[in-house]
């Protein structure tokens, strides 16, 4: 690519069209699927560690299903596959379906062993004063299993960005679609998916300062 | 800060245990445990290591399940473990101790002010103002007012502990139960912790403690109980059991601890 001007023009006026399906589309998406799925994924993670065979093994199926199946074949299945049993979906209600039950596969493991980290005198403790499970949970573990999740689910947040792409295969009009929608227009494909790439870049790095700072409050009740 | 009733001179049993048993897997831990714990009285527990101080200790309070014998407290329905016992039981067993535990388990995302008030503002629903100045109050006792605000990461391993007893007091228990209470604890730092406990007891508490501290539990234990592979071999008076024991398990136990090299 040469320093061509026209092409600074087109990398110009495509760069709102895309930050627009960023801002628009795939942040949104990447945020309601992450927080439903993690709902999903403290249910499984609960499941996982609950006395009930039925439900732990349940909660194994599922996370094994998930994790042993790639996300675009998930996708494909809610968007092309479920309206042939009659559940027709629109893309962006799919996508976000296919998300989430993905982060809750891969977040029910992450939980679980947070929760398993905590060691077992803080559900002695609450015990001793008087503490319900249920409470114990909510006050007492869930709180410190929260710091040790923190830096693997950011993981999983910032993969999850990057796999909101995938969403362009249903007819989402997000970050990547934008792109190719230029790109075939202008048939610029490397300048379009480059700046693509560089929009992706810059949403992931802010989120990645995100997380360090989120560490840093969670880290105020313990020793450096 | 001293108990709720008034404590009578002793004799009048708060709790009284009997064949107690608590067997992990194939290895019988407490064998037929016969107890009696009396009101205003301090009882030590001592004894080898794995003997089952602390297993009895959790028993006393259902963090751990029982699997044989009874614990009976004056007025109410035995508890038997022969079979499961109810939720609503054991939940009535614990509330009527609180533990000190031996590596303290505060919580360590809550203050020090917060870790105390757990139990009685969130658990015990009592007013928040008053469970707040009693636990203040207590905090300055042991000497902690500088450090209410402060997490437990930032105290010396003393001044947790002393969070732990604070903690354990501030659910107004009939009874306390300490775990080693000191043997987490620098040497420097044990001094402080006992001379709590001593206070405690001075106020008339009923405390059941193990520890591997003789001279503290000759001085602060109204009676000694000397466990030995899950059964109590020996009770008696600190003075006599701990000078002139009569079983030679007892005296080997002993001459260890206090020669031990
Ligand atoms: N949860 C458990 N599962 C299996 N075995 C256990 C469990 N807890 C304790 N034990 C066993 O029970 C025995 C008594 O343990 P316990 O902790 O009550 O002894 P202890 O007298 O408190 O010893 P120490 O002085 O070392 O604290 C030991 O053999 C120990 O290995
Ligand atoms: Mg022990």
């Amino acid at each position: 690519m040469t320093a061509d001007p026209s092409r600074w023009d087109l990398f110009g006026s495509a760069l709102w069209p895309i930050v627009h399906g960023a801002i628009a589309s795939t942040i949104p998406m990447a945020v309601v699927s992450f927080a439903i799925g993690l709902l999903i994924a403290l249910a499984l993670a609960l499941m996982r560690l609950s006395r009930s065979r039925f439900a732990s093994g349940t909660a194994r199926l599922y996370i094994s299903l998930v994790r042993g199946t790639p996300l675009l074949v998930q996708l494909f299945v809610i968007f092309y596959g479920l309206p042939s049993i009659g559940i027709v979906l629109q893309p962006w209600p799919s996508a976000v379906a296919a998300f989430s039950l993905n982060v809750g596969g891969y977040g029910a493991e992450v939980i679980r062993a947070a929760i398993l980290s905590v060691p077992p005198g803080q559900w002695e403790a609450a015990y001793m004063i008087g503490m319900s499970h249920r409470r114990t949970l909510s006050r007492i573990i869930l709180p410190q299993a929260a710091r040790v999740s923190v830096p693997p689910l950011s993981n999983t947040f910032i993969s999850l960005v990057k796999d909101t792409s995938l969403a362009s295969l249903i007819l989402v009009t997000e970050l990547f679609r934008q792109a190719q929608k230029v790109a075939a227009f202008s048939q610029q494909f490397m300048l379009l998916y480059l700046e693509a790439a560089l929009v992706y870049w810059v949403v992931c790095l802010v989120l990645s300062t995100a997380q360090g700072s989120l560490e840093n409050r969670l880290d105020r009740h313990v020793a450096h | 800060m001293s108990p709720i009733e008034a404590s009578p001179p002793g004799g009048q049993a708060l709790l009284s245990v009997h064949g107690l048993s608590k067997t992990f897997g194939a290895n019988p831990v407490l064998r037929s445990i016969d107890l009696t714990i009396e009101r205003g009285r301090v009882l030590a527990l001592i004894g080898p290591s794995g003997s089952g101080k602390t297993t009895l200790l959790r028993c006393l309070n259902g963090l751990e399940l029982a699997d044989g014998g009874t614990i009976n407290a004056p007025g109410e329905l035995p508890l038997d473990f022969t079979t499961p016992p109810t939720r609503s039981r054991l939940n009535a067993l614990r509330d009527r101790s609180g533990m000190v535990f031996q590596h303290y388990n505060l919580f360590p995302h809550k203050t020090v002010l917060q870790n105390v008030l757990e139990g009685p503002v969130v658990v015990q629903r009592r007013p928040r103002a008053e469970a707040t100045a009693s636990a203040l109050e207590l905090l300055a006792r042991v000497g902690l007012s500088e450090k209410t605000h402060a997490y437990p990461f930032q105290l010396s391993g003393g001044q947790q502990q002393r969070v732990g007893i604070v903690r354990a007091l501030a659910l107004q228990p009939q009874l306390l139960l300490f775990d080693e209470p000191t043997s987490a604890l620098d040497p420097e730092l044990v001094g402080d912790v006992l001379r709590l406990i001593k206070e405690l007891a001075a106020d008339g508490w009923t405390m059941v403690i193990a520890t591997h501290e003789l001279e503290f539990a000759r001085e602060v234990a109204h009676e000694v109980a000397f466990l030995d592979a899950g059964t109590i071999l020996e009770r008696g008076h600190p003075s006599q059991l701990l000078r002139n024991p009569q079983h030679e398990r007892t005296r080997q136990f002993l001459h260890r601890v206090l020669h031990p090299f």
